[in-house]
């Protein structure tokens, strides 16, 4: 009677339990999609950056043209004259999913434009990566540190900075499709089914269609799974959750084309053939242990070894020469990157330009992740008791994401859910073990016979945990070893109670060594437990900081707070408005490949180079251009068609990231291709200067000429707001180039190519004619014809 | 060397004794993963012949084989009375997922096939 009485309550508490966490989840959702519209409140619904717009512009033609046109597009408003296959080279996932979203609310009668959609994709799915997460956390360890690494995941900056509402990048819905197929795989690991199997591979072609960071997946996941297998962890479970996942991830991954072939080529997909051509032999190998007696299982490794090593050798000695032959044995650069953290810096100076591949500061570390830099270890150790196989896999995924942002500040986003996994499992543990505490006081204040009580117990912790668990609070309470040995007492007190926060598999068992039960004060238990709070708050406080101050720009608006009020920088819109009312459409528009996006989006206008950077020597023509005096770069632009330059100029406003900041950059990518120009040219004595001491090749190159244009009209005296010096060469003339527009700000600055000259006069006739004698001009000075 | 054979024919005897006391249903199963191990090196000896040039039809019709031969044997591992981590899971469910997985995979595959 009284049993089911117990269950009565036991279940309505699971009930109510049940209720309260899918209340806890929506909120969560609800803050992870809220504390993303700072950008929207602060300026205006408008797509951020640069790389967005391209997303934005492929989502409107696919909007507009249908998916099969989407496929097939060839676009030749871009790197003209090549051109861009973009069915061939982008990752559909983003495209297609908002392309999606919007088909099905215009489908509802909700009027929303593909902006709109555009826009909020990535706070809609940062909600989604949050329940993700809690599904996932909920695997490893239990709901209630799935509900907390749920919500610290809401609100990590690292993610927010990539996922704002406006930053409309791969990263919205492929750090989603991570978590959910890490999630599945996991699954399929507890469960062993094969139906989660299937999911596990559709998730992975998600994140296949989303990102480029998908081979993190494909690495990982055989890592673990090598892991388990020296571990001793093998399980037909483990078969079953990889073996699938490698054969179909393999054929989806094909699927897609931008992936194609590559999928059973490159170097990045070897490590999970690898590791499926093992496991099948260690699954032979407990096959015939199960079948064969021990005597005899001995005779057939003896006879396995000698014969398998010899083979093993012959094919490795195969594969070796054929891998080295490749010059980057079959990784591509960017994966050889992050391998090799020096190897782009030397090799291909593309990518070691991008501001986001270079590695991160370590205030960084505590900007991004905050609180959960020094809950991540507690966690670690809480992942060891005890060690299962979904808590390894996070491990794992931990030490890896933690080398790779070591390596790049992109990759601090891959970091940011691993980090909140672990602290969400620390952070429960400590609230499970307090609050365990505070009720055995309670109970022991409201009963008197709890000694005598029969020592069941929920956990399968033994006795030699005693020791990890000591480290385990060292975050942030401060009786320590009282807590440890609390905790022994309070776990055989909750026979009665069935907690939300269960942490660990429940097995009965039967006998257990009675220990003295040590009393941790109610008092610091409490106090504890508001201090985590606190800590808590203080994170929540510094994300919300994050998010409103530092993350929410949209960097094509620029604000500044002066004395007279605030002051909106809106010159780059104003500069693509006028490209695209003042110009012809076919006019092609040459700029540095920063704003190569924007100007095919905004302006709509062809351009020679974009973000994309698939074409180094492209890139290198139009760098070397721009480092070029006036007349050579007329006639390299002159050759691509060009009709209008543009360049972004930050020195009468003091906007750091201009063009004659990454001049160097332009010299460096051109000096790759194109010998004749040196790096050493444009610094004086190693510095880079542009003012009087700056050398003669620095003074007379194209950048400089269409930066500085009359510059000394504003002020008089030339100062750059950004150099912090008065420029070099104050009053000159452009020769083959005219200024048609300047913006509010002198932001940016667009310069059209001069027609050649019809006629040339003077002295240079003779040097076009050859033979004809000279009737030089009387008296004066001889002109000099520019365009010779 | 004589004991070394003796030993491997000894070893041999065993493992077909072994094999033998497996139930009827299981050496089904293996007869069939068997087939597609074989389907699928036919089909890499006729691409080392002929040359690869449809890439994506062979690596799809390798692959189609390999991969059934892997659900099959994820078959056999639940349906296996021996295997006490499974010993939950009706036959039919495993079956059912089996199902479904072959049916995402050939789906796959026939979009892959060209």
């Amino acid at each position: 009677m009284a049993q089911s009485k117990v269950e009565g309550s036991s279940s309505l508490r699971h009930a109510f339990g049940g209720v309260l966490s899918v209340f806890i989840l929506l909120l969560i959702g609800v803050v992870a999609f809220s504390i993303r519209l700072f950008s929207v409140i602060k300026y205006e619904s408008v797509i951020h950056e640069f790389d967005p717009y391209f997303n934005y512009r492929v989502t409107q033609f696919l909007s507009k043209n249908g998916i099969y046109e989407f496929w097939n597009w060839f676009d030749d408003r871009t790197w003209y004259p090549l051109g861009r296959v973009i069915g061939g080279t982008v990752y559909p996932g983003l495209t297609l999913t908002a392309g999606t979203m919007w088909k099905l609310a215009n489908s509802l009668n909700i009027p929303l434009s593909v902006e709109t959609v555009c826009v909020f994709t990535a706070p809609i799915f940062s909600a989604f990566a949050a329940w993700a997460t809690y599904l996932l956390t909920k695997e490893v360890k239990g709901p209630g540190a799935g509900i907390t690494a749920a919500a610290i995941l809401a609100m990590v900056p690292s993610y927010i900075s990539r996922s704002v509402a406006g930053s409309y990048d791969n990263e919205a819905v492929a750090i989603f499709a991570l978590i959910f197929t890490f999630y599945l795989y996991i699954k399929t690991l507890n469960t062993g089914s094969l139906f989660y199997a299937t999911l596990n591979s559709l998730a992975y072609f998600y994140m296949v269609c989303s990102w480029g960071g998908y081979t993190f997946i494909i690495n990982l996941i055989p890592m673990h799974v090598l892991l388990c297998i020296v571990t001793g962890r093998y399980s037909s479970r483990l078969y079953i959750a990889y073996a699938p996942l490698v054969v179909l991830g393999t054929l989806l991954a094909a699927l897609v084309p931008v992936v194609g072939f590559n999928a059973v080529m490159t170097s990045e997909h070897f490590g999970s053939f690898l590791v499926f051509i093992i496991i099948h032999v260690v699954a032979l190998v407990y096959y015939i242990k199960g079948i064969l007696t021990p005597r005899l299982f001995k005779v057939a490794t003896t006879l396995v070894l000698t014969v398998g090593v010899a083979v093993c050798a012959v094919v490795v000695a195969i594969l070796i020469a054929l891998v080295a032959s490749s010059p980057t044995k079959g990784w591509s650069g960017r994966s050889l990157s992050l391998l090799d953290p020096t190897y782009a810096s030397k090799y291909i100076p593309i990518i070691a330009s991008v501001s986001e591949h270079q590695p991160p500061t370590w205030p960084s570390y505590f900007m991004d992740i905050n609180v959960l830099a020094f809950l991540v270890p507690a966690g670690i150790v809480a992942c060891f008791l005890p060690l299962s196989d979904a808590s390894s896999f996070a491990v794992l995924y931990l030490v890896t994401s933690v080398y790779f942002s070591g390596v790049m500040v992109r990759l601090m986003l891959v970091l940011a859910p691993a980090a909140c996994i672990m602290s969400g499992i620390a952070l429960s543990e400590a609230f499970g073990v307090l609050t365990r505490s505070i009720k055995f006081h309670i109970t022991k204040y409201f009963e008197c016979s709890h000694t005598e009580a029969p020592a069941k117990s929920g956990e399968s912790t033994s006795a030699e945990s005693s020791a990890p668990l000591e480290n385990m609070m060292k975050s942030d309470t401060t009786e320590k070893s009282e807590v440890v040995k609390k905790e022994k007492v309070s776990r055989r007190k909750q026979k009665k109670e069935k907690e939300l926060t269960e942490n660990a598999p429940v097995k009965p068992v039967s006998a257990k060594k009675e220990k003295r039960p040590l009393v941790l004060p109610l008092e610091a238990s409490i106090v504890s437990v508001f201090l985590l709070i606190v800590l808590g708050g203080l994170y929540v406080l510094h994300c919300v900081w994050a998010a409103a101050e530092a993350y929410s720009a949209p960097s094509i608006v620029l604000t500044s707070h002066s004395h007279d009020g605030l002051h909106v920088f809106d010159d780059f819109r104003e500069a693509y408005a006028w490209l695209r009312h003042n110009t012809e459409v076919d006019d092609k528009v040459a700029s540095w490949w920063d704003y190569g996006y924007q100007t095919t989006a905004m302006a709509n206008r062809t351009v020679i180079v974009d973000n994309n950077t698939w074409n180094n020597t492209h890139i290198a023509t139009v760098g070397t251009a721009m480092s070029s005096p006036e007349k050579a770069a007329w006639e390299i632009f002159n050759s691509l068609d060009v009709k209008y330059v543009l360049v972004v100029f930050g020195g009468l406003v003091g906007y750091p990231s201009d063009d004659i900041n990454k001049f160097l950059w332009m010299v460096r990518i051109g000096g790759g291709v194109f010998p004749h120009i040196k790096e050493a040219d444009y610094l004086r004595d190693g510095q880079y200067r542009v003012d009087a001491h700056a050398t003669p090749t620095m003074l007379n190159c194209l950048m400089y000429k269409l930066s500085y244009y009359r510059f000394v009209e504003t002020d008089g005296k030339g100062f750059d707001r950004v150099r912090r010096y008065e420029i070099g060469k104050k009053h000159f003339k452009l020769t083959h180039f005219e200024e048609v527009f300047t913006t509010h700000h002198w932001m940016v600055r667009i310069y059209k190519l001069k027609p050649q000259k019809n006629r040339i006069r003077g002295k240079s006739r003779k040097s076009k004619l050859g033979t004809k004698s000279t009737s030089s001009k009387p008296g004066g000075v001889t002109r000099k014809n520019p365009w010779n | 060397m004589a004991k070394g054979t003796n030993d491997a024919q000894l070893l041999i005897q065993s493992l077909r004794k072994a094999y033998a006391a497996t139930p009827t249903t299981l050496k089904i199963i293996d007869l069939y993963v068997v087939y597609a191990v074989a389907t699928a090196l036919i089909q890499v000896a006729y691409m080392a012949i002929v040359g690869s040039f449809p890439f994506n039809s062979f690596l799809s019709g390798v692959l189609s084989c390999v991969g059934t031969a892997v659900l099959a044997v994820c078959l056999r591992i639940q349906v296996n009375k021996d295997n006490k981590e499974f010993k939950d899971l009706p036959p039919e469910r495993a079956f059912a997922d089996f199902v479904l997985c072959n049916l995402v995979l050939h789906l796959v595959i026939m979009n892959f096939l060209g």
